[in-house]
């Protein structure tokens, strides 16, 4: 197998808080190989959009830092890279769509001016060769009427539009990697199907990596091909997206999957009951102890989970860190 | 919105508040205790009964309220706001000699605070616990505090008196300096550094800690992440995405506080001896002249209600939600 | 009562707004500060008379004698009186004018805003009509009018210094009204039949207390400001003293001494100073949550 694109090693993120200090991403390790999608999932909180930020290079500062491990793109490591480089591979290798997309556009600038100033920035293009390509990226994440949208400003679009836009934006570049955060997480249910078959044209075309960034079962089941699930910044479990929907290890992988509705074609008599997980997911401040974070809220918590689990490799290509998989599993 | 039809409606909206800004200085006039047929023969220094009738008949005292008021806002309309007996002179001559004076005055030092006041709040919000954002949170506290005729005159003792690198004469240019334009224009701006600084005390630490909590509110948006994760440069984000939203709030201050800065003015000017409507009005409060004084008072409104029209556009320009009617 | 309800009954035991606030004001070292500025300037000028009992307008000395000779410890100013005299006094009549414009400032604010916000309509749209005709009149040409045409009294300046400077004041309050006025307890108490007097008074200005309190200690500030300009202006009542009055007076003699106008300046610029650090200070105590952001 060819060498991953983007590979990230025991990642440690802290963050300076009145509490002091406090990893809010812990251990984390997964790789992305070109033209795949990865799925991340976890309730919010997680981890998972500060995972993006720090691929991205875009910790919060001063308080928040990488305080550990590597980013590898292409072999490059992008923690140990200067700011200057960092601005080069921003939005333009790796690129970037956010959650919201009614206030993630600038709203005094027009759209054409905000997708051709990445453009001009990382190719060097002219003014008018930049909404040129602009008015291209519209018509290519289906926009209509692109030549007038362009010079038309985000209050003026609609939340599935400017989403749109966004994805324009970051693809501008034709990046190597894309990472999706919840990028449909603020929209109408069938504007979210709209925007996941875009994403999977695009990639289709451009051959583009994703990291897609959801709690949404469903999306990963669709899009993803390898899946991590985080919990309070850890990997808990990492495997092809088939193996995890399938025959989920953890106990928290099992809860979020038991909380996503079924809609069958020829549904049983005794339909399975909808779950939800208990309890919430811990606060800032309540990171980085020494006892496995889940187990407030799992039902199959023991005394060994007092102590942090290590990850270990489950059937195939599948790793988990609980307790209580071990004996099961292995 | 059509923007041509906003500024048709804004325009009625401003004639109608000069209308009412007339209305009441003449009713000020009727409302103040003392015949004002009185006041004129005491201008011209004692005057028999019939002269006093003879006043009223040829000012029109003797006629009713409503007769008076509309003759008055006829006169205005045709630029006629009255005489000066003190300074005997038309009084809208008189304004319009010195409303120059004043509006640069007015005009340079609102340019120098909202320009400087936000460089200071941008560079204070890029380091919140920062030396320059302490700098600002104390000049904030003593812009307030300070009366503006004081700083005036502590300025005035430091930098005339004792370091003399500004004329302590006062007055806005040297008569008997050479009078070819340049040097002209050179000695009015050696003479309007104390006034506008001190002027533009007051406000600079407003917009420095407006533009500073402003920003501080932008740089935390979302769509300034989104144009960090362009990869653009930090000053690009901060002076082309930021700042172009974070001065929306300053720019509605500068407009709403234009009152505020032609009264500041008058104090400004009273004490540089500025040759504007504040040391007019200073004068003709010593003189007790009312028609100069209401006439001043007509004029910085209309000022202020021009500034307001001016600042609704420019924030129109600004922000394209306003520009298209869409809030 | 066992110690676990005891320590349970404390626990349920919740602090009174008005004491939480108090808490948070007096850990906030430059409310403190400024609460103790404004407490040692009220003390001086009011007891201080009483000790220092020279005549403010009695000729003592040669003119513009300098601080500390001849033992007058600030000088006299342009015409051989006492500056500490003119100090204290002085200070009486500023404060006292700065406060009643203050309240006079704030009960036509809340009035105007509260009739505003309340009502709607067309009683909105004509107050606030009004309300953008006073924003349009320079606040101190419109003052120094009124208090030339009504003769320089304490009453006539503490009134016009009111008349205008309510308009924030009226903006704020009608702000606050209309966001409380759709609140459920308001809902509730029309739907037992309140009278409007009683929901505006009782029900809905309770709650726009904090951010008026605020408000109104600026104002005082602001007051005390006007007050020192007019009479900077001559516009004071001649046979009252004042600070403003004395720096005033004094501006003719500025260039040859520095000290008859500095002195009542910095009085005046500690007290609005203290004054506002005391609306700081408020400000974070009544809306925590608005510090916080």
């Amino acid at each position: 197998m060819a060498p991953p694109l983007l590979s990230v090693r025991d990642l440690r993120v802290e963050f300076d808080t009145r509490d002091g200090i406090i990893p809010v991403i812990q251990n984390l390790s997964f790789d992305l190989h070109a033209g795949g999608t990865l799925g991340i999932v976890g309730e919010s909180g997680c981890g998972k959009s500060m995972t993006a930020l720090a691929v991205m290079g875009l910790v919060p500062g001063p308080m928040g830092r990488i305080a550990g491990g590597s980013i590898r793109l292409d072999g490059e490591d992008l923690v140990a890279a200067g700011e200057q480089r960092l601005r080069q591979v921003r939005g333009n290798e790796i690129s970037m769509v956010f959650q919201e997309p009614m206030t993630s556009l600038n709203p005094v600038f027009t759209v054409g001016d905000q997708i051709g100033e990445t453009v001009r920035l990382h190719q060097g293009l002219s003014r008018r060769e930049a909404v040129n390509r602009a008015i291209e990226m519209l018509r290519a994440v289906g926009i209509p009427a692109p030549e007038k949208r362009v010079h038309e400003y985000p209050h003026q679009l609609s939340g599935g539009m400017r989403q749109r836009v966004m994805i324009a934006m970051a693809l501008a570049c034709r990046p190597r990697v894309l990472i999706a955060d919840e990028p449909t997480t603020a929209l109408d249910v069938t504007v979210q199907a709209q925007i996941f078959d875009l994403l999977q044209d695009l990639q289709a075309e451009t051959g583009t990596a994703i990291i897609l960034i959801t709690h949404d079962m469903g999306a990963i089941a669709e899009l993803a091909e390898r899946v991590i699930v985080m919990y309070a910044g850890r990997k808990v479990e990492d495997g092809p997206v088939g193996e995890i929907l399938g025959q989920p290890l953890h106990p928290y992988t099992k809860g979020l999957i038991r909380c996503v509705p079924h809609l069958e074609a020829d549904p049983p008599v005794e339909r399975r009951e909808l779950m939800e997980i208990p309890g919430v997911v811990p606060g800032l401040s309540q990171l980085g102890g020494v006892g496995c974070p889940f187990s407030p809220r799992c039902s199959e918590s023991r005394p060994d989970c007092n102590m942090m689990p290590v990850e270990k490799a489950g059937p195939g290509d599948h790793s988990v860190a609980c307790w209580a998989v071990s004996e099961a599993a292995s | 919105m059509h923007i041509a039809s906003v500024l048709i409606r804004r325009i009625l909206n401003a004639a109608g508040l000069l209308a009412a800004v007339l209305i009441l200085c003449f009713t000020l006039i009727h409302l103040a205790p003392g015949d004002p047929a009185e006041v004129i023969a005491g201008e011209m220094g004692g005057a028999t009964e019939e002269m006093m009738a003879e006043i009223r008949a040829l000012y029109g005292l003797d006629r009713p309220f409503h007769v008076q008021l509309l003759s008055y806002l006829g006169n205005v309309a045709q630029g006629d706001l009255g005489y000066s007996f003190y300074f005997n002179q038309p009084v809208t001559d008189l304004i319009v000699e010195r409303l120059g004076a004043t509006l640069l005055l007015v005009i340079s030092a609102l340019l120098l605070a909202i320009f400087l006041g936000t460089f200071l709040g941008v560079v204070a919000a890029r380091n919140p616990n920062g030396l320059i954002s302490h700098f600002v949170t104390v000049l904030a506290l003593f812009g307030y505090a300070a009366p503006v005729f004081w700083t005036a005159i502590i300025l005035l003792i430091l930098f005339a008196s004792v370091i003399p690198i500004f004329p302590a004469s006062g007055g806005m240019y040297d008569i008997t300096g050479p009078d070819d334009p340049i040097s002209r224009a050179l000695d009015i701006a050696h003479h309007m550094v104390l006034p506008v600084i001190t002027l533009s005390t007051i406000y600079l630490a407003f917009y420095s800690r407006l533009a500073r909590a402003s920003m501080l509110d932008v740089l935390g948006s979302d769509y300034i992440r989104t144009a960090r994760a362009k990869g653009l440069a930090e000053v690009v984000v901060v002076y082309k995405h930021a700042l172009r939203n974070a001065v929306l709030p300053v720019v509605t201050f500068a407009g709403l506080q234009f009152a505020q800065l032609m009264s500041g003015a008058v104090l400004v000017e009273a004490v540089y001896s500025w040759p504007g409507l504040g040391t007019l009005a200073f004068e003709s409060l010593l003189r007790r002249d009312t028609p100069t004084l209401l006439g001043i008072l007509f004029f910085s409104s209309m000022v202020v209600i021009i500034a307001n029209l001016l600042t609704d556009i420019a924030y129109r320009l600004i922000d394209p939600r306003i520009r298209s009617g869409a809030r | 009562m066992s110690d676990a309800a005891r320590e349970f009954e404390q626990e349920l035991r919740v602090e009174s707004p008005a004491r939480e606030a108090w808490r948070m004001f007096i850990s906030n070292n430059s409310a403190i500060v400024g609460l103790a500025i404004f407490t040692l300037i009220i003390l001086t000028t009011f007891v201080g008379p009483l000790v220092y009992t020279v005549d403010p307008f009695e000729l003592v000395w040669a003119p513009l004698t300098p601080p500390g000779e001849e033992g007058w410890l600030l000088g006299t100013d342009y015409l051989g009186r006492d500056l500490v005299a003119g100090l204290l006094i002085g200070g009486q009549s500023t404060l006292a004018v700065g406060a009643a414009a203050a309240v006079i400032t704030i009960t036509i604010g809340i009035t105007v805003g509260a009739l505003a916000g309340y009502y709607r309509g067309w009683v909105d749209e004509a107050l606030m009509r009004v309300t953008e005709f006073f924003q349009v009149l320079p606040p101190l040409l419109l003052a120094m009018v009124l208090v030339m045409l009504f003769e320089p009294s304490l009453t006539t300046i503490a009134f016009a210094i009111g008349i205008v400077s309510w308009t924030s004041a009226a903006r704020l309050t009608r702000a606050e009204f209309m966001r409380i006025r759709e609140l459920e307890y308001v809902k509730a108490a029309r739907s037992i039949s309140a009278s409007n007097a009683r929901i505006i008074w009782r029900v809905i200005l309770p709650n726009a207390a904090p951010p008026l309190i605020v408000s109104a200690a600026l104002s005082v500030g602001t007051a005390i400001l006007f007050e020192a300009g007019l009479s900077f202006l001559g516009l004071s009542d001649a046979n009252v003293m004042s600070w403003g009055k004395l720096i005033g007076d004094n501006r003719p003699a500025i260039l040859a001494a520095w000290w008859p106008v500095t002195f009542p300046g910095v009085a005046i610029f500690l007290t609005v100073l203290a004054v506002s650090l005391i609306g700081d200070g408020l400000n974070d105590a009544l809306n925590p949550k608005l510090r916080r952001r």
